[in-house]
């Protein structure tokens, strides 16, 4: 495996960026992991809050099933253990927003073990090839709640609404080595919670965040110390931090100085970490298996039916789409990346195999090219004037279908489309009316490209005397000739035939 | 109809039943008594139209023509540990002293489904940590029983169930809940010449009762005789979706089932239990047993339950740490007290409201429980105790190879003094030694009535059964009852 190149140079020389990321997955569920209350996001600050959430004298939690199930089909989408027995434990230490005193999380028995997650080669990101990130583990955990320290002069104010809701921890281990890595690893993790379907991996309303472990090291040798950066909630902000820690670190040894492990806060306004707290001052959280729940015991029927449910996984898409579908391997990585990028595209796809009435393979280049340069051109161009719902799989395939019969040009195939998406018409309906066909007429074509041949003699003859590139310029007056509404096979083919025949 | 509080939950229940006299009759005659009975502080809150209420929707069903719930017309104390609606629930803490529930505990509302009405809210052990009651905050509870040696030395009913084991024992009430952490139905019940029952770990619901120990905390009941204790007993117990730890079994009409008939069964007498400086009353009364169930036609055999020295000390780790973690959601945050002195940050919040809401026994136990949980002293203490107690479990799975239920004393000792073991907390904790392994081991247990030591004071005995064989604890302890005769009654003096 080429290893990264990526090095902070410091005063004394290289040093290699060693990072391990701790991603907190909010788990897409209805109620929280051991309550009844809602999850939604956006509601009044304490409109979400079970009798167990704020932590009433003789409240106990029930494990919620759903959330055990999505972090199962996590686990087993990045191909790891599932722990058919796990157990959870209590991480003890008082802060308001926490109201027993605890949280339930799994220290000693997670519920999935060692996993693994591809990134994928990208040059230009300085990762030469495709590389295998080791996942030591996921658990499953309460969030806490939020303290608001700006809404009154001299009190804080504490909103449990996120308070119990399901997290998943996704730990890395610290297979990493540039931010480039990183941000690859963060993507292509959210890619796959959005595929499952087990957290909606929206950055902005904390649904995913990451702590960030960071150490530095002369390359080969063994790791330095590492300090982690909580919460850090965008993929930006995960590759900035590993820029800033790894420089401030290299810096503090090269003047003579320890890096101490640590907790640190990122701070994007500076774009710099400060320390939270040291080691010295760290909790002491006395985990314990917490006594009002029994172990988790899995059975194979929950199991299979976990696994049934898992959809057609990033990696495995990408590959049938460079394999059956024929794909180039970048349209095929741009086409899986989103959940909602494939979903269009396979969408689109079927509807045009299926009017075009060939199979999708058949269709796939066409289709990817439509999806993501020429369809994306158009609706960039129109800009806010582009109703988005007219962009149905039906216009699309309807249109990719005239300009397959060679009834539209690729120009006349974009006009139809930016007066679908405007209006919503039928696209046949547009064509016929705005005149955007074109001619496929041999005879009528033949007249006009007889006419440009004997308008252009001179031309003629130097094309016939060697000068081949002046194809193209009899191409051009042909179509000029017809404003543009020439099939362009059939005014080559007939150009090759009188010239070069 | 002042004969009405000499009856109890059977009798009471069949009564009004039967219209020989109606709920409410029963109901008044009990907040009378309740209301006399004040200077054993047995109460700290009492709630005479909670009662009322009950008994007159019990009147009222019966004059329908509707059916009647196992505990219908039955006026109960209710353990200060369980949140009643709308009635203060302090766990006889400072902390929670004001703190009036939203919300009804299981094993609550499933006696006020079946009929009952609550008397009041019990006092007992501060959260239930304490052997003599004398950890309240709100005082101690005085046991009814005097010495008959003349003196007139306050006595304990036990604990942590003192209030309950003084109402039931006093006339007070016919019957009252009880929790049970590692001995907290028995051993009060011991002292005060009741019975009292805690079934199989899961069999009652946790749920909205004030935790101590989860792992060892197990509502049960109080009352009388083995009967009323099985009629309470099968109207508290249920599965409980909202307690993880509930067991999801049927509820099997005990008290309908009851036999003496103790032929073809094998009682174990567990050799470890014979400690050394036996008080030789307490022999006595145990060989006593040995004759009783004998005589029911048992077949006795001696068995070994070789980890039984080491119950208490794991207990003693176990439970404090559990207790530790259980009560840091007394914060002064949310409910309950909050002491905010003048410029005070939170964590200074925490510590002024920890350091005034819990008593000092509250307190050494969280010490004991945040040491052995900590950084460097889990597995010596915590893990090890929790090795100890699946030795202890394992003991017991290996005896009922060779026996159907285990007979031993309830208490070393008969009730003592008030203050008298207060300042050697480790003499207190001593109490609980032969109740402590059947709370490890989750495993159903009741003490019986069996006879009065030379100061005319009760003594109790223990039987201890397989998991979820409640039937063959309450019939081992019915063979007992017929036997032992017990009569006594503490005299009226309050």
């Amino acid at each position: 495996m080429t290893e990264s190149t990526y090095r902070i140079h410091g005063a004394t020389g290289e040093w290699e960026v060693v990072i391990g990321l701790e991603v907190h997955a909010q788990v897409t569920s209805h109620s929280k992991l051991f309550s009844g209350a809602s999850t939604q996001f956006g509601a009044e600050p304490n409109a979400q809050v079970s009798l167990v959430d704020a932590a009433m004298p003789g409240m106990l939690p029930v494990p919620n099933r759903e959330c055990i199930r999505q972090a199962v089909r996590t686990g087993m989408a990045i191909e790891a253990e599932i722990n058919r027995w796990s157990r959870f434990d209590r991480k003890n230490y008082f802060y308001a927003d926490l109201p027993q005193g605890y949280q339930i999380s799994q220290l000693y028995h997670p519920l999935v073990g060692e996993g693994q997650l591809l990134i994928e080669a990208d040059e230009k990101a300085g990762i030469p090839e495709d590389k295998m990130i080791g996942i030591e583990r996921i658990h499953v955990e309460q969030d806490a709640g939020k303290l608001m320290h700006d809404q009154h002069p001299t009190m804080s104010y504490v909103d449990l609404n996120r308070c119990g809701v399901a997290l998943m921890e996704i730990v890395s281990r610290p297979d990493m080595r540039s931010p480039a890595e990183a941000g690859a690893y963060v993507r292509k993790l959210r890619a796959i919670l959005r595929y499952v379907g087990s957290c909606d991996g929206n950055m902005e309303e904390g649904s995913m965040r990451a702590d960030v472990n960071v150490s530095v090291r002369r390359p080969g040798e063994e790791y330095g110390t590492r300090t982690e950066t909580k919460n850090v909630n965008s993929v930006r902000f995960v590759m900035a931090v590993i820029e800033s820690e790894a420089r401030r670190q290299v810096d503090l040894i090269e003047d003579g100085g320890t890096v101490v492990q640590e907790t640190r806060l990122y701070d994007p306004d500076r774009n710099e970490t400060r320390s939270m707290r040291s080691k010295e001052d760290a909790h002491d959280y006395r985990y314990f298996p917490d006594p009002d729940l029994l172990p988790l015991e899995l059975d194979e029927a929950f199991l299979a039916e976990c696994r049934a449910s898992l959809p057609e996984l990033p990696d495995a898409k990408r590959r049938r789409y460079i394999d059956v579908l024929g794909l180039s391997p970048y349209n095929a990585h741009v086409l899986t990346a989103e959940v909602e990028t494939f979903a269009r595209f396979e969408t689109l796809l079927a509807e045009t195999a299926r009017a075009l009435g060939k199979g999708e393979a058949e269709v796939a280049t066409q289709v990817a090219n439509w999806s993501l340069s020429v369809a994306p051109g158009v609706v960039n161009a129109l800009g806010a004037e582009a109703d988005m719902a007219n962009a149905t799989a039906q216009a699309q395939a309807a249109i990719l279908k005239m300009q397959d019969a060679g009834e539209i040009s690729g120009g006349q195939a974009k006009e139809i489309f930016e007066i679908v998406l405007k209006t919503g018409r039928d696209p046949a309906e547009i064509a016929e009316t705005e005149g955007l066909k074109q001619l496929s007429d041999t005879g009528a074509i033949e007249a006009v490209v007889d006419q440009v041949l004997a308008a252009n003699a001179d031309k003629v003859a130097e094309y016939k005397a060697g000068k081949q590139a002046l194809f193209g310029f009899f191409v051009g007056q042909v179509m000029k000739a017809m404003a543009g509404k020439g099939n362009p096979g059939v005014v080559n083919g007939l150009l090759r035939a009188k010239l070069d025949g | 109809m002042n004969d009405l509080t000499d009856l109890g939950v059977k009798a009471i229940r069949d009564g009004v039943a039967a219209g020989t006299f109606s709920a409410r009759e029963v109901a008044e005659a009990f907040n009378a008594a309740v209301a006399a009975a004040s200077q054993l502080n047995a109460f700290i809150v009492t709630t005479p139209e909670h009662a009322l209420a009950a008994a007159d929707r019990v009147d009222a069903a019966r004059a329908a023509g509707q059916p009647l719930g196992k505990m219908a017309g039955v006026p109960i104390g209710m353990k200060d540990l369980f949140a009643t609606h709308g009635v203060q629930t302090t766990a006889a803490s400072h902390i929670l002293e004001g703190f009036k529930p939203q919300y009804e505990s299981t094993v609550s509302q499933n006696l006020w489904n079946a009929g009952a009405g609550m008397l009041g809210k019990l006092n007992m052990d501060q959260f239930a940590m304490g052997s003599s009651n004398e950890t309240s905050h709100f005082g101690n509870v005085i046991s009814p029983w005097r010495r008959a040696d003349g003196g007139n030395a306050d006595l304990t009913p036990g604990g942590s169930s003192g209030g309950s084991a003084a109402v039931v024992s006093g006339r007070i009430a016919p019957a009252a809940t009880g929790t049970d952490t590692g001995g907290s139905i028995r051993q009060p019940a011991a002292l005060t010449g009741i019975a009292g029952i805690k079934p199989t770990y899961g069999r009652c619901s946790r749920w909205g009762v004030v935790a101590f120990a989860s792992s060892l905390d197990q509502a049960g009941s109080m009352a009388r005789d083995v009967t009323d204790c099985a009629i309470m007993l099968e109207a508290m117990a249920g599965f409980d979706p909202k307690d993880a730890t509930s067991l999801d079994l049927p509820v099997p009409d005990w008290s309908t089932s009851l036999s003496p008939d103790m032929r073809g069964k094998r009682v174990g007498i567990p050799r470890e239990y014979r400690v050394e400086g036996m008080d030789p009353v307490i022999d006595a009364l145990w060989q006593q047993g040995v004759a009783w169930v004998k005589d029911a036609g048992a077949e006795v055999v001696e068995i070994s339950l070789p980890h039984t020295s080491y119950a208490l000390a794991a207990y003693y780790i176990i439970a404090p740490a559990e207790a530790s973690s259980n009560l840091a959601r007394y914060d002064g945050v949310r409910y309950g007290l909050r002491e905010l002195p003048d410029g005070a940050g939170l964590q200074d919040m925490y510590a002024a409201t920890r350091a005034a809401g819990f008593g000092d026994e509250v307190k050494r136990r969280i010490l004991i429980g945040t040491y052995v949980l900590s950084a460097g002293f889990y597995d010596a203490y915590y893990n090890q105790a929790q090795k100890v107690r699946a030795l202890i479990a394992h003991d017991f799975e290996r005896a009922w190879g060779e026996c159907d239920v285990i007979l031993t004393p309830t208490a070393p000792n008969a009730a003592f003094a008030l203050g008298e073991k207060l300042a050697d907390p480790l003499a207190m904790y001593l109490n609980d030694v032969f109740t402590v392994p059947a709370s490890l081991a989750g495993l159903p247990a009741m003490s019986v009535p069996a006879g009065l030591d030379a100061s005319g004071l009760p003594l109790g005995l223990q039987v201890i059964g397989k998991p979820f064989d409640e039937q063959g604890v309450l019939d081992a302890c019915l063979a007992i009852e017929h036997r032992a005769g017990f009569a006594a009654r503490p005299e009226k003096w309050w």
